[in-house]
């Protein structure tokens, strides 16, 4: 036990075991000995370790009192350090800390739901083909039946509905659920019910559960919304529930929930694919195992029907993952790009506890003559770059939350989260732990070097004291480090802005400047009669096209980049296919003038006209690659084809729109006449959104088209008012966003890195101040003093610029695919950046040089 | 005699440095032997672990309570390896400081009547 009692004395701190450490264990041998043997002894050793365990805490707590006492004193005396090496430290964890939680957010952190690891999406396709899609619900209803891999599957499907009742008509984003969804998430309502079995049978009264923001905003939080009566699409509907905040299924934009049901003729098409199904795995089954039976039924579906299935296997996707790629890329190339700007401040840092080491090698030494030991001196520098990394780590999560704003907007709205990431405990461990390493990694090499400079001579001679050699070598590679890592991070910076411009310059087919859009979703049955709805879309596009300034309006299915779906299938004459195999178009109904409205060019034949009648001959518009396609170098005029069940003839060919966004290929387009549809048929592509080109101001429009739509029906709400310019720069908007950071953190980077260079040359001039007083007497030149100086920072940046193009070289490469076909090798980005660079090397070096030149070499020989 | 200011400004002595001050009264003496002192003059009732003497100790020495005696006693009663501890005059003015603080807690607490003897 005795020999325990001395190894424990380690816990005290070295210099307090050196001073005390053999008397206590003399003093407890010897108390030993008066101990009576038995239990006595037990008792006595259990008091004696644990008091030493308490006064060796207390010890430790001691000299950090200490430190910290006599590291605000010298920060006091050295207020520019101070500030620099915190301003540092906030620029790199901010960095950090803000990236981190977007990217924790969005990639990391369990979904809000019970055991959300076992939640998986069910999508149609196939994986080795790369598609997926939603399910038909004759496939949902055999899937469900025949799985046995998860204890529950539910479906959903989206749509938007018109909300009467309680203030203004309101257009809403619903989301039609199976009655288990919210059971099987694991979440229950906040107030009210969930659905049950019963609310979704044919038949039964309407029910709708809201989201947490709706009850606020339309309800004003009131306990008793429960059991009111709302009109949804002019069915009545009993709000049954309110969720919790922070439920967001399947997205935040979602603002309430309505029972699904099927009728029997819902399961007769196994080819009208539009049910979202997510399933809840069972505890003993892996994800491979639930994958290797769904393939197994998705077999045996497609071999009992042959012509609706064909192709059609089961992809089981875990709910985390239901992130695309791209923004997944993006949010990592960020968060390497932020690690980046944290390893330049680390080692900023670690250059300027280096430096500041130097200049306190007499304080040390004489400390050291007094009696400290190299370990506590260690431990006070070591305290010193703690305090300095944790008042750093403080400015630097309110930078990060100063910059929430801005990076929201990279959280992609696909997922069932908040938009806005929460700086939460989780966050800040993160800050904390980053700005830990800051202070103890980049601390502890500047502390082991100073304490070990430490000896007698420091006392006697300061230039001696100095130590040049290997301490400016280490701070010659940290500089070079900063350099490289700066110059990496111009070069991905470079290459994303031009590959943003690259996007930007995409031609999306149409102008959208000058386009005023807002969308009046009729809603069924009311305006289930095409007739009914000619009649309203006739009312609206009189009443706009004479307002002043008005040159041309439209009603469309779906405006381009604002709904990137709405896919049929065409057969053209001539050219059977397969049901499997039938060639994909981007299908839309207009009212004539859309064409002239948005400035898509009509390259041949006629625009659709009011006399394309339901009676008269079918007719269709069809885009320029879709002529291409089907009729390569003949006439398209004339020729026939069958999409939405009707034969067609083509009476114009349209220029090719960018219909799913600047970045993705399109399927080619298909046009047919808003008039030419039977009753009730193809509900989800009435018209609905309504483009207004003005040669003034659009959006004083607003006001009297408003009016317009409530002269034409008072209940009609009017929704999604927006600039189509607007549409089109959203849709590069994650990636300026991205851009902008990143052009941010090099910019900061680059900051970094001068001050880097700035403090070598600084710490070098003032050292070498006597050789360059010599090399003056003797009759060297200011040229030849400049160009002393400034060899030294070419040196150091050629070096980091050299390291610098290569990673950036791999950087780039792995960020090709955002960059919309851009070489990682663009000669432009990397010029930039090396022109740069040489820029920050030169201010960098700038002051110092300058000084080097002035220098008096007679006040500089004498030694002052 | 008035003690200098910065002695009547100190907030009240830990219990443990006060004791120690008792015992270094006599002169100096090493650690063991001051847990002994204190033991006895206490009669048992505060026994100082080592942790404490020694962290009280070296708190004392940076406050200039003590310093490390460099004379030793009388051979016979010297063990060569333990380092030794006499009070400064700054330890004994510290003492007399708080013993005063304490004698004239205990006049109020006669006062009061919650203590025996002429108030």
């Amino acid at each position: 036990m005795t020999r325990a009692y001395r190894a424990l004395l380690r816990l005290y701190p070295a210099s307090f075991r050196r001073e005390y450490g053999a008397e206590m264990w003399a003093i407890v041998r010897e108390r030993r000995r008066d101990v009576a043997p038995g239990l006595p002894v037990a008792a006595f050793w259990a008091r004696s370790l644990g008091d030493l365990a308490t006064s060796a805490l207390l010890a430790h707590l001691d000299i950090l009192r200490q430190d910290l006492r006599f590291t605000a004193r010298t920060l006091r005396r050295a207020p520019g350090f101070a500030l620099t090496a915190v301003v540092v430290a906030a620029l790199g964890v901010g960095a950090t800390t803000a990236t981190f939680s977007v990217a924790d957010h969005v990639l990391l952190r369990p979904l809000p739901f019970a055991e959300p690891s076992r939640l998986v999406m069910l999508w149609q396709g196939d994986a080795a083909q790369g598609y997926q899609n939603e399910l038909s619900p004759a496939n949902y209803r055999d899937w469900r039946r025949e799985a046995t891999s998860f204890e529950g599957m539910a479906a959903y499907r989206q749509r938007s509905v018109n909300l009467v009742g309680e203030g203004d008509p309101q257009r809403l984003n619903s989301a039609g659920v199976t009655w288990d969804l919210f059971p099987l998430l694991g979440v229950q309502p906040r107030l009210g019910r969930g659905f049950n079995r019963l609310d979704d049978q044919e038949g039964a009264a309407g029910t709708v559960v809201l989201s947490h923001p709706l009850w606020l905003s339309r309800f004003g939080g009131d306990p008793d919304a429960v059991g009111r009566k709302v009109l949804l699409d002019d069915q009545p509907h009993v709000v049954i529930g309110v969720m919790p905040p922070g439920f967001h299924f399947p997205n935040r934009q979602t603002d309430l929930w309505t029972a699904m049901r099927f009728a029997e003729a819902d399961f007769e098409d196994r080819g009208d694919t539009y049910l979202y199904a997510v399933a809840r795995r069972r505890r003993d089954v892996p994800l491979e195992q639930a994958r290797a039976e769904m393939g197994v039924i998705a077999g045996r579906l497609e071999r009992a029907y042959p012509e609706a299935n064909a192709g059609v296997g089961a992809l089981v996707v875990p709910l985390r993952d239901h992130v695309n790629t791209q923004s997944r890329l993006l949010l990592g190339a960020l968060l390497g790009a932020a690690l980046c700007v944290l390893l330049i401040a680390c080692t900023n840092l670690a250059g300027l506890l280096l430096a500041r080491g130097l200049f306190r090698t007499r304080e040390l030494a004489v400390r050291t003559a007094l009696g400290a030991g190299r370990e506590r001196l260690v431990r006070q520098l070591l305290t010193e770059s703690l305090l300095l990394a944790a008042a750093g780590g403080a400015l630097g999560v309110l930078l990060a939350v100063a910059a929430m704003p801005l990076v929201t907007r990279l959280v992609p709205n696909v997922l069932p989260i908040a938009a806005v990431p929460a700086v939460d405990l989780r966050v800040l461990a993160f800050a904390v732990a980053t700005t830990a390493l800051t202070g103890i990694g980049f601390g502890m090499v500047p502390a082991l070097r100073a304490a070990r400079a430490v000896d007698a001579d420091a006392l006697r001679d300061r230039s001696a004291a100095a130590g040049t050699g290997p301490r400016e070598r280490l701070r010659s590679w940290l500089v070079t480090a900063e350099v490289t890592a700066s110059v990496v991070l111009l070069v991905a910076a470079g290459l994303l802005i031009r590959a943003l411009g690259r996007v930007q310059q995409v031609d999306p087919g149409f102008r959208g400047d000058g386009v005023l859009t807002l969308r009046t979703a009729l809603p069924l049955p009311r305006y289930a009669k095409t007739l009914d709805r000619q009649q309203f879309y006739r009312r609206v596009l009189e009443g706009a096209r004479a307002l002043p300034g008005v040159e041309a309006a439209a009603y469309t299915s779906f405006l381009p980049m604002v709904m990137r779906g709405g896919i049929w299938t065409v057969e053209v004459e001539g050219q059977p296919r397969p049901p499997g195999q039938r060639p994909p178009v981007s299908l839309r109904f207009v009212t004539p003038g859309y064409f002239e409205t948005l400035r898509i060019p009509i390259l041949a034949g006629r625009d659709v006209s009011e006399g394309d009648t339901q009676g008269g001959p079918a007719v269709a518009v069809v885009s320029r690659s879709f002529a291409a396609r089907h009729w390569p170098g003949d006439d398209p005029l004339g020729r026939r084809f069958t999409v939405a069940f009707v034969l067609r003839t083509v009476v114009g060919v349209a220029g090719d729109v960018r219909v799913r966004g600047l970045e993705r290929s399109s399927e080619p387009q298909v046009y047919l006449p808003y008039q030419q549809v039977e009753d009730g048929g193809l509900v989800g592509y009435i018209p609905k959104d309504l483009a207004i080109r003005a040669s003034a101001d659009a959006e004083s429009l607003i006001p009297a088209v408003r009016r317009i739509v409530q002269q034409a029906d008072p209940q009609q709400p009017v929704s999604d008012v927006r600039l189509l310019a607007e549409v089109v720069a959203d849709d590069t908007a994650p990636r300026s966003v991205q851009v902008r950071v990143l052009a941010l953190f090099a910019a900061v980077a680059v900051l970094l890195a001068a001050i880097g260079i700035h403090g070598l040359l600084a710490f070098t001039v003032s050292h070498r101040a006597q050789e360059i007083g010599v090399r003056v007497a003797l009759g060297a030149q200011p040229r030849d003093v400049l160009a002393l100086v400034l060899r030294q920072g070419a040196q150091v940046a050629a070096a980091g610029v050299a390291a610098g193009l290569f990673l950036a070289y791999a950087a780039g490469r792995s960020l090709q695919a955002l960059l919309a076909g851009l070489s990682p090798r663009d000669a432009t980005s990397f010029a930039v950046a090396v022109a740069l660079a040489v820029l920050m090397t030169l201010s960098g070096s700038a002051w110092s040089a300058l000084r080097a030149v002035r220098l008096d070499p007679v006040r500089a020989l004498r030694g002052d | 005699m008035p003690e200098r200011p910065e002695v009547e400004e100190r907030p009240p002595l830990p219990l443990a440095t006060f004791h120690i001050l008792l015992a270094l009264a006599e002169g100096p003496r090493h650690g063991y032997a001051i847990i002994q002192d204190v033991a006895v003059r206490t009669e048992g009732a505060l026994r100082l672990s080592a942790g404490t003497l020694y962290r009280s100790i070296q708190r004392m020495l940076e406050d200039g309570l003590l310093v490390e005696a460099r004379e030793r006693p009388v051979p016979k009663l010297d063990d060569e390896r333990r380092r030794y501890y006499r009070i400064t005059p700054l330890g004994a003015a510290v003492a007399r400081a708080e013993a005063r603080r304490l004698a004239s807690l205990v006049r109020l607490a006669r006062a009061a009547g919650f203590a025996p003897g002429r108030a």
